[in-house]
């Protein structure tokens, strides 16, 4: 009995102990709250972003901090449940009172944390291309919208230089992003004059793995006497066995280029990459480019992380992007206060590692170049054709017509999100 | 020339080396001036292609293509495969090869080694898919004069693919000294392809019909552009009386192609049907004999695969080049080990208590599952982990019309039953067999035979989960090796064995190739997600009339 006692009342002073250290280190560090899946089904791209947010974070630290304090990073795993990262986005604002939130990937999960971060005045910076259709006063997104990604590839493609291509398969796997984005570059193509005969739209299944049905429905698709290719949205994992496939069938690069929107260089880390040679990739930066800001942030990050083998990719470089003006934002307001920063945020200026600045706008995306790239043996991207400067995100597509009369700017007299008409009317 | 081509498969390297032969059996050699002057223009050639727009490296192409100098198919070559780079000191075109950090570099022209840099000193040329496309057509072109017949006929497939304005009467001197019978036929397809551009309706006319008669996709491609209208307006193909001809001869083709595409269906479905096979067998041992409801049985795939990972690392690292290739045959056995070491774990560890209590038992394994998962990802990372297709199963075969079957799938469908044969032959034949079977009829019988029914239970569930880490060396071939692997096949493998007949190996088998038949000619009709549907609806109802599944086990034992 008095041994038992004699526990309990160490484990009240150890709790009390902790208790206060955390006030302590509350008082003189700024918090940053990291919300990626370290395990289930995301791991495989979020973990990365979880260690180039620590990178940033040690990065500035070094530089001595922010506004006199030391960042600290606040790490949770939502375990790639949707439902799971509203609950660990409501644990950082309110338990950890984080300044700021840098995470997700999935479209669903960011849907699941939004009503949390309005309700709660939090902000998020979200790293990933996504379908667009959304603007929340809480929220930057740092990744591409359709027209900073997918519009500019199928361009690419249509142009003489990408092969003049005529007939599109769109494969895309069954959720909201490849399904807003198809929704988008259907209507697209359609405005450029491409009869509804000559487009073909395929969903499967998450994890497909058995290829070989839509593969053949492809190759005897393209076997009309226009030239044909593929945009693809298929997601993560099946990616893998759907190129395998192409390989085995015999479909090269040159006859039906597959250009896709969520294969980057850390998907491609896992394949064997000779059978790909020549697909193509959009996104608003590669590793391979070739600029001394990338050669000097991939040095560093090989260095902090122990592994030179690693590689950076297009959300890093987002996340790159959204920390810096963040950080920027924050020494500009001279304050962590959400609604402060939230207003120095506006305009804020970040040199991209692929040359040229990203701009912030007030419909929280990001001005940003689009690069397309070819797939090497390596493993890496060659950039084959590049805006000449940057896009500006659109928070609505303008090839839908219910989305293309909404404006998304959070400064006066508009103040809104999806509005038709400003919220405050100047006289 | 001395050209440095390690990352070069030695396929690849004939091809070159008989190129060069071709050419330089053209070239005159000897000739000082000659000589010089040749160097000169191919310098001036390659130097076209280190330039920033596709264009202006499309006309240095086609011009590196005029040269006919064996260089310059090997500089073409080393440009599709990434290997030209251009140095930043000077400009100059050379070619590099990697070796981990540095660059051997070699010049195109003289073919003299260069030295060795660094990354930042040199920058790639890069190739797209047009130009790489184009660079086909101009070493297909140049390859027509080879003396080895299949480069000739690849050659040929090359310049129809990508021709340009000289082909047409290249293909047709290339016909007339042509003594290969085939590669005559396939010229003459070539050259028909061509002509059916031609000014003169007559040619036309005979170069639709020559190739009315096929089944190749690709021909029915070319027809089909002929049938499409221009920019303005106007038909590609003005003659009405010959559009019609070209039409019906699209149309017989498409006919012929339908047949093909019903057999390519049945192969397809055989060869997803012997992937659930593989998936289900072990599934059919721990689930049909035993009665576990095992949701870890995915993560024993999984254990398999990530073991290939392995035993392919420990080979790489260990044994030569050429052994390399059999690191899968080694894999089969390792994988058999550790994943049934696994399965003894938990059998012993957590399922064991819980006989007779199927919910308790699911929830058991499923957290098996996780814990298996997580494990995988802390040792190995989140990433897909590669493993390398062996020459020995890499390629395809093709059927004729489109359809060819991948040799890795063949090997799959062979594989998959070995591994049942011998599966069969086990619990048929051996002496654990027979225990096994006598404790999964009557337990307290054999028990007081003398049989140790608590070590036949492991051993069991051992061999069910060991025959699932096999099947995880096969689908490492096909698949992702993820953390993930095993939640892909867990909700089919429990389909097949339902479906088939719990309890029942034979049943497995005609579920699993009844499944994959049934999906993959449901697929091309209504989609792969509404096709899985129906599949599922399907078993339902099914279920409903026959809850045992096909093939049920009779009297006692069924009981039991």
């Amino acid at each position: 009995m008095k041994s038992g006692f004699k526990t309990i009342a160490a484990a009240g002073v150890l709790a009390g102990s902790l208790a206060f250290s955390g006030m302590a280190q509350a008082a003189d560090t700024i918090k940053v709250g990291i919300l990626h899946s370290l395990s289930g089904t995301m791991a495989i791209s979020e973990t990365a972003l979880k260690d180039v947010m620590l990178f940033m974070i040690d990065e500035q630290n070094k530089k001595g901090g922010l506004l006199g304090k030391q960042l600290e990073a606040v790490v949770v795993d939502p375990a790639s449940d949707w439902p799971l990262f509203a609950e660990k986005a409501r644990e950082l604002i309110e338990q950890h009172k984080v300044d700021v939130v840098f995470g997700n990937w999935t479209s669903v999960s960011r849907k699941s944390v939004l009503p949390v971060f309005e309700e709660l005045n939090g902000m998020l910076f979200y790293p990933v291309q996504y379908e667009g259709e959304e603007s929340s006063r809480n929220i930057f997104y740092t990744g591409a919208a359709p027209n900073q990604q997918a519009i500019p590839a199928v361009e690419y493609l249509m142009s003489e230089e990408g092969g003049s291509v005529k007939r599109w398969v769109l494969a895309g796997t069954d959720y909201v992003y490849p399904r807003t984005t198809n929704k988008i570059l259907e209507s697209f193509l359609k405005v450029k004059g491409v009869p509804a005969e000559d487009i073909m739209i395929n969903y499967t299944p998450f994890g497909h793995s058995d290829w070989q049905t839509i593969v053949s429905d492809i190759k005897s698709f393209a076997s009309a006497g226009k030239k044909t290719a593929v945009v693809s949205t298929v997601n993560g994992d099946a990616n893998v066995p759907f190129y395998k496939e192409l390989g085995n069938q015999g479909i090269k690069a040159e006859d039906i280029p597959v250009v896709a929107f969520s294969v980057g260089e850390e998907e491609l880390a896992g394949i064997d990459t000779g059978p790909l040679v020549g697909h193509l990739a959009a996104w608003n930066y590669f590793m391979s480019v070739d600029a001394p800001e990338n050669e000097d942030l991939i040095k560093k990050w090989h260095a902090f992380i122990g592994d030179d083998k690693r590689v950076f990719n297009d959300p890093m470089e987002a996340h790159y992007i959204g920390f810096n003006m963040w950080a920027q934002a924050v020494e500009q307001a001279g304050t962590t206060n959400i609604d402060a920063v939230r207003q120095a945020m506006y305009g804020q200026e970040v040199p991209n590692l692929t040359g040229g600045i990203a701009v912030m706008n007030t419909n929280h995306h990001l001005s940003k170049p689009v690069l397309i790239g070819e797939i090497q043996d390596d493993g890496q991207f060659a950039t084959v054709w590049e805006t000449d400067g940057v896009v500006v995100g659109d928070a609505w597509s303008d090839f839908l017509p219910e989305s293309a009369k909404l404006t998304a700017d959070w400064t006066y007299p508009w103040v809104c999100g999806n509005c038709e008409k400003p919220k405050y009317v100047t006289n | 020339m001395s050209v440095t081509k390690k990352h070069v498969a030695p396929r690849c390297r004939v091809v070159i080396f008989s190129i060069l032969l071709a050419l330089l059996a053209i070239i005159a050699p000897g000739e000082a001036l000659q000589a010089q002057q040749n160097d000169a223009a191919l310098q001036q050639a390659l130097a076209g292609l280190n330039v920033r727009s596709f264009k202006d490296k499309t006309a240095a192409v086609v011009a590196l293509g005029e040269l006919g100098d064996a260089r310059a198919v090997v500089a073409l070559e080393a440009l599709t495969e990434g290997r030209l780079y251009g140095r930043k000191s000077d400009q100059t075109v050379v070619i590099a090869d990697r070796d981990d950090r540095i660059y051997k570099l070699t010049d195109p022209v003289s073919g003299a080694a260069l030295g060795e840099v660094g990354s930042r000193d040199i920058k790639k040329i890069v190739a797209n898919n047009k130009l790489r496309r184009i660079i086909r057509g101009v070493l297909g072109q140049l390859a027509l004069s080879s003396s080895d017949p299949g480069l000739r006929l690849a050659a040929v497939e090359n310049v129809i693919a990508s021709p340009t304005d000289g082909s047409l009467a290249l293909l047709k001197r290339a016909r007339d000294r042509e003594t290969d019978v085939g590669i005559r036929a396939k010229l003459e397809t070539g050259i028909a392809t061509l002509e059916l551009g031609a000014d003169d309706i007559a040619l036309r006319r005979a170069a639709v019909s020559r190739l009315d008669d096929g089944n190749d996709p690709e021909i029915k491609s070319l027809l089909e552009r002929r049938l499409l209208k221009n920019s303005d307006g106007s038909f590609v193909e003005p003659d009405d009386a010959l559009r019609a001809a070209v039409q019906d001869a699209v149309d017989d083709i498409n006919d012929r192609l339908a047949l093909f595409g019903l057999a390519e269906d049945l192969i397809f479905g055989i060869s997803l049907g012997s992937v659930l096979l593989l998936a289900a067998i072990g599934l059919a041992i721990t689930f049909g004999v035993m009665g576990v409801i095992n949701m870890a049985h995915g993560e024993m795939i999984m254990l398999g695969a990530y073991t290939t990972f392995v035993v392919q690392e420990i080979f790489r690292a260990t044994m030569p080049a050429e052994a390399f290739g059999f690191y899968l045959l080694a894999s089969i056995p390792a994988a058999f080990v550790v994943a049934a070491a696994f399965g003894i774990l938990i059998e012993r560890g957590c399922i064991r208590f819980l006989y007779g209590r199927p919910l308790e038992t699911l929830l058991a394994t499923w957290g098996v599952s996780l814990i298996l998962q997580q494990m995988v990802r802390s040792i190995f990372g989140a990433n897909n982990r590669e493993v390398a297709n062996p020459d020995w199963i890499s390629g395809a075969i093709s059927i004729g019309g489109g359809v060819s079957v991948t040799v890795n799938r063949v090997y799959i469908v062979v594989f998959a039953l070995v591994v049942v044969a011998a599966l069969a032959a086990f619990i048929r034949y051996s002496r654990f067999g027979l225990q096994m079977r006598a404790v999964t009829q009557n337990r307290g019988m054999a028990s007081s035979m003398g049989i140790r029914t608590g070590q036949v239970d492991a051993l069991t569930f051992a061999l069910g989960s060991g025959i699932a880490g096999v099947a995880g060396v096969a689908l490492s071939q096909i698949s992702n090796v993820s953390p993930n692997l095993g939640q892909n096949f867990i909700v089919d493998s429990f389909m097949v064995v339902v479906f088939g007949g719990v309890g029942s190996l034979w049943g497995t088998i005609v579920g699993a190739f009844g499944l994959g038949i049934v999906n993959k000619f449901l697929e091309p009709v209504s989609g792969a997600i509404l096709g899985k549907v129906v599949v599922l609806v399907i078993i339902i109802l099914f279920i409903q009339k026959r809850p045992r599944g096909l093939f049920a086990l009779k009297g006692r034992a069924a009981e039991g």
